[in-house]
């Protein structure tokens, strides 16, 4: 440290020295000014007023609270009350307005499709996709193929109720495990197996016997999935003469199918989202690309 | 360099690492100088303090104020300008443009900013004119400083601190004006109704001035202001500074003495010591002792000197604006110099001329609508249960007019698309989207093509044409497909 009461005067530039010399190099002094001093005494009391205001110090269980009483749960609390005060009048229009007529008011449309997304992300995504693109046995809801229909009634219904799941109001029906429970034997599936890929164009192996198929299909699926494999969608029964292939197209996936069945179930949302909510989800998924 | 002379003579210096603050009693001085800076005053703060005001119309439901920070509308608006802020690089460009004008001004004249434009040199200026007004001049001020407080300077102090406030106050409400409209702002603000943040912005600025323009003055130059050290490494030798001239002043002595010396034949300088170029000067600065990183240049020394010479028919600018090269060539005995015209101002000159250029031709080309379209990501496509393929994209369409327009949005690049657009409105088989006056509109917009295209990216053009005025906005993206290879 310099000890300033040991000046000296530097003869080149007429200035005092801090006193300290390294080696015959000596500090020039050139002092703060003391109001830039005071200003630094000031932000150390600024900090003291700081922890008395604001919670501050970490004590064994908790913390001190500060005298105004702020904390930032409080303060999220409140900007998302504000957030839905600011909703509001929108969630109440949305509310009363029929899904058809929500095109008709530009400024609810855009609401409605930003608070569909948001309820989207938050509860259908982990399974449909971000972008309701779905995967390998999570339904595809942006195209033009719906297995309990894509008219606005029937997606509100599908989201309400949901599928195969214990609300009394859920879509249902289930196929049958026609390898596992004994109904076909192997073969017979191999040859359903190819007869059904064949019904939508894709290649099927030299040799496949398409006319057992044909007659094990009329036997056994028909009265699901339709004479002409066109599916039902008021038994959930998939089209199977497209392109769109819930659980894939390769052989081994159909034969999974045939053998064990999916039956996979969806949740009814009605008993986890209130009406407005629904009604927006319903527009948001119906708006997404494959609405009928 | 050489530092201030008030800090020099400072009896603490060396005993303490913290200076006392020394009082600087700036004289009123007359003289070209000073009649430019009250020039510069008068129209950069009237410029500051009335711009608000300025009416500019731009037609039904758009501010009629000619300059506009609206932050809520997130809007720029600068007379037949008008920025959103994805155009703040229009700012940035007046930036850069600033900071080179302010190279070229060093490169020329040295620290002219500070002495002459700098806020804190014009603020300081009108509370020095102020506390001449109440307080009286230099002489004055310091005998009463030194004296008791009386009632009467009590009085007078009084009266100073309040105009001082009321300067003060009126700067900091001009500043929210530019963030409002300004009559109703103000008629708001005298009947208690503005919003708490624009008292609250009028309070932080009028104590800032008070406390800079009225109370710390040459030490913001001196301590808090960064500008002297990074100009002192950008000047040159050419450029011109307020320098005292020693070949002419020295050796200095009274007009008795040099006469005296001079009837001797010895050499007596013009200098007479008179000190009127250190009382008048706003930092405190001697200039006689070189360039100095106190000194701002504004050139008030020069009119004291001018009239001291002029009372004693010596020729005037002793002191005067001069060069570095020119302090040696004259030492020496040889012409003075003058590069106003050198690579440096030329460089800088350009580079303006260049960025100005830049700025105004994209100004002037700037459009009046444009498109953002974002392709879906998660997926990237759908198939069909033909086996077609559909492409969603949300698009976004800025119309920066102040009418509603309609916009009928077509894709190009792909064989038959089928474009269907969220909120359309289909009219001659179009889809038209509207989009309100001033303001942005998102639509989506899902393309499908009943044959998957042989490439797995095809690019395409989403092309929007104004259905009134035909002009048309595109942008380009691309259709994804599994990509065929047929």
């Amino acid at each position: 440290m310099a000890d300033p009461s040991n000046e000296k005067l530097d003869t080149v530039t007429g200035f005092k020295t801090t006193g300290h010399e390294w080696d015959g190099i000596a500090e020039l002094n050139q002092p703060l000014p003391r109001w830039w001093l005071w200003i630094f005494y000031a932000c150390i009391l600024f900090s003291v007023g700081y922890w008395i205001v604001y919670p501050a110090w970490p004590l064994v269980f908790s913390a001190t609270n500060g005298v105004i009483g702020w904390n930032s749960r409080t303060a999220v609390d409140e900007a998302i009350a504000q957030l839905q005060a600011d909703r509001g009048p929108m969630v109440d229009k949305l509310s009363k307005t029929e899904i058809a007529a929500i095109k008709d008011d530009p400024e609810l449309l855009d609401f409605t499709r930003a608070y569909g997304s948001i309820a989207f992300k938050e509860n259908c995504a982990p399974c449909h996709g971000a972008g309701g693109g779905g995967a390998k046995g999570y339904p595809n809801l942006i195209d033009d193929d719906w297995l309990w229909g894509g008219s606005i009634d029937n997606i509100a219904h599908t989201i309400a109720y949901g599928v195969r799941n214990a609300n009394s109001d859920s879509r249902y029906s289930e196929m049958p495990a026609f390898g596992r429970d004994g109904i076909l034997t192997g073969a017979q599936i191999r040859d359903v197996t190819q007869y059904v890929r064949s019904l939508s164009g894709l290649p099927v192996p030299h040799g496949s016997d398409l006319e057992a198929g044909a007659k094990i299909f009329a036997d056994n699926c028909a009265s699901c999935h339709g004479d002409d494999a066109r599916g039902d969608q008021e038994i959930g029964a998939p089209n199977l003469t497209d392109a769109i292939w819930l659980y894939g197209s390769a052989t081994p996936d159909v034969v999974a199918t045939i053998t064990n069945a999916r039956n996979s179930s969806m949740p009814a949302w009605s008993e986890r989202l209130d009406p407005t909510t629904l009604k927006a989800l319903t527009f948001y998924v119906h708006n997404l690309g494959g609405g009928e | 360099m050489n530092v201030p002379a008030h800090i020099e003579d400072d009896p603490d210096s060396g005993k303490s690492f913290y200076a006392k603050h020394k009082k600087i009693y700036p004289q009123s001085v007359r003289g070209t100088f000073r009649r430019i800076k009250w020039i510069v005053l008068v129209v950069t703060l009237g410029i500051y303090y009335f711009t608000p005001f300025i009416r500019w119309d731009r037609g039904p439901g758009a501010p009629d104020q000619a300059v506009l920070i609206d932050l809520p509308g997130r809007r720029f608006y600068f007379f037949f300008i008008e920025i959103w802020p994805q155009e703040i690089y229009y700012v940035t460009g007046l930036l850069i443009l600033a900071a080179l004008l302010l190279f070229l001004m060093n490169a020329v004249a040295g620290r002219v900013w500070c002495g002459y434009l700098c806020p804190q040199t014009v603020w300081t200026d009108l509370f020095l004119a102020i506390e001449r007004w109440t307080e009286g001049d230099r002489r004055e001020r310091m005998h009463n400083d030194a004296g008791k407080l009386t009632p009467r300077l009590a009085a007078r102090k009084t009266l100073k601190h309040a105009l001082w406030l009321l300067t003060a106050w009126w700067t900091g409400g001009a500043w929210v004006l530019y963030f409002a409209d300004a009559p109703t702002l103000v008629y708001d603000l005298a009947t208690l109704q503005a919003p708490f943040i624009a008292y609250l912005w009028i309070g932080i600025l009028t104590f800032t001035t008070y406390a800079l323009a009225g109370h710390l003055r040459e030490q913001v130059c001196l301590y808090m202001c960064p500008w002297p050290r990074i100009q002192a490494a950008l000047t040159d030798e050419y450029a011109y500074n307020v320098t005292y001239r020693f070949d002419r002043g020295e050796p200095r002595m009274s007009a008795k003495k040099a006469d005296a010396a001079r009837q001797r034949g010895e050499a007596a300088g013009d200098c007479v010591d008179c000190h009127q170029c250190v009382v008048v000067c706003p930092t405190g600065v001697d200039i006689r002792g070189g360039p100095n990183l106190g000194c701002i240049q504004c050139g008030l020394c020069i009119d004291a000197c001018d009239s001291v010479m002029e009372r004693l028919d010596r020729p005037t600018r002793l002191i005067s604006y001069d060069t570095d090269i020119n302090i040696e060539q004259r030492l020496e005995g040889k012409p003075a110099i003058s590069r106003v015209v050198r690579p440096r101002t030329l460089f800088y000159s350009i580079l303006i001329l260049v960025v100005g250029a830049v700025m105004v031709w994209s100004l002037s080309a700037r459009s009046v609508t444009s498109v953002n379209v974002l392709h879906d990501r998660n997926p990237e496509f759908v198939v069909l249960s033909d086996g077609g393929i559909r492409n969603a994209y949300t698009v976004r369409i800025l119309n920066k007019r102040t009418i509603p327009r309609n916009f009928a949005i077509s894709v190009d690049g792909l064989t038959d698309p089928t474009v269907e657009v969220t909120a359309a409105t289909g009219q001659d088989g179009d889809q038209v989207v509207t989009v309100a006056a001033d303001q942005t509109r998102e639509v989506r917009v899902i393309v499908s093509v009943a044959e998957p295209p042989a490439e797995p990216s095809v690019p395409v053009t989403f092309v929007l044409a104004d259905t009134e005025d035909g002009s048309v906005a595109s942008a380009t993206d691309n259709f994804r497909g599994p990509g065929t290879g047929k």
